[in-house]
């Protein structure tokens, strides 16, 4: 049987950068799974994704996280990003590890489900599923620093799994 | 080296490693179950990615999908999951029951075009000295209404796992565009 699980693209980042982007993603996966690995140059924040360049209220997301002392959930309605993490948020400290699943991206009958695992080591765990509420397949997929800059050093995996 | 599973520091396999075993989307008219049978023991474990929405209408609350392996309709699993629907985390579990519950789906009282996600594990699966594990995250998300899910399940049996069943948690229908593809991961 054919390899069916394909890194698509790396970014790391030579210099700081507000945002790291892939574009142009073929349609030819079923799946897609994006895994980072990020420090901010200051503070603390979420990473979020848009895709498709959607910046409108198309995203919701429902939201369970461990906080170090107890398990809490939180959603968000009409939101204009997708989030990969929260209480397992990004700082300038510890490489925040995400991993996203971007769950049959390329059909155009559903509307888009992403589920996320969201970690930091000192500050919590999360995993998250995000709507994008468009039928549309997804081709580009835009990683942000919510408020602030990814550091130097921070990797940005995209894969592609392939269903027969 | 593509890094494999739900967690992803979880495994790191080697290429080729990772394959496609069967795919099956639900057409027109809905399906009360998905099947895969004859399994290969080719693989060291398996992994089901996936989408559903059942035909339960309960104002999106959602609904779970169940899984038995090789026809076993008898008492001998046992499931546990932690929850969040956007205000609180709850947990709970079944014992001694006839199937592993895995909450995530979707249902039809959600907004047209929503679909749960579900990213299931399951581990060691020809293995005869072991009782079988299930991981699952699953998720759906219906702007304003979601739930996202961490579930295990065990199956108390040694035999290899040979099929797969999938069906609604509330013995409702999956509905159309449902889709579940079934990969086998390989060790070195």
């Amino acid at each position: 049987m054919p390899t069916t699980y394909e890194p698509i693209a790396t970014t790391t980042l030579g210099s700081a950068a507000a945002s790291v982007s892939f574009t142009s993603i073929s349609g030819s996966y079923t799946d897609l799974v994006l895994i980072t690995s990020a420090k901010l140059t200051s503070g603390s924040d979420d990473a979020i994704v848009r895709v498709n360049s959607d910046s409108a209220g198309n995203y919701s997301q429902t939201i369970l996280s461990g906080t170090g002392s107890s398990a809490v959930s939180a959603r968000g309605s009409n939101a204009t990003k997708m989030f990969l993490d929260s209480y397992g948020w990004v700082d300038s400290t510890n490489f925040n590890v995400s991993i996203a699943h971007f769950m049959n991206y390329s059909n155009t009958t559903t509307y888009k489900t992403m589920l996320a695992r969201g970690n930091n080591a000192s500050s919590g765990v999360d995993a998250i599923v995000n709507l994008w509420r468009s039928t549309s397949a997804i081709t580009s997929i835009q990683v942000l620093a919510n408020s602030s800059t990814f550091t130097s050093g921070s990797t940005f995996t995209l894969y592609g799994i392939k269903a027969a | 080296m593509p890094i494999l599973g739900i967690l992803a520091s979880s495994y790191l396999a080697a290429k080729g490693s990772y394959e496609s075993i069967a795919t099956v989307t639900v057409g027109s008219g809905g399906v009360s179950e998905i099947d895969f049978t004859s399994i290969s023991s080719t693989y060291t474990h398996l992994q089901l990615r996936g989408l559903s929405r059942t035909t339960r209408l309960n104002s999106g609350d959602g609904d779970g999908i169940q899984i038995q392996f090789n026809t076993d309709t008898g008492n001998n699993y046992a499931w546990h999951f932690l929850s969040g629907n956007g205000s609180a985390a709850s947990a709970s579990a079944a014992t001694t029951t006839n199937r592993v519950a895995l909450f995530g789906g979707a249902d039809d009282g959600g907004g047209s075009n929503e679909f749960g996600a579900y990213a299931i594990d399951i581990l060691d699966y020809k293995n005869t000295n072991k009782y079988k594990t299930v991981r699952s995250l699953g998720g759906y998300d219906s702007n304003g209404t979601g739930n996202i899910t961490f579930g295990s399940g065990v199956w108390m049996n040694t035999n290899a796992i040979t099929a797969i069943k999938i069906k609604a948690v509330s013995a409702s229908n999956l509905m159309q565009y449902t889709t579940f593809a079934l990969y086998g991961i390989k060790s070195a």
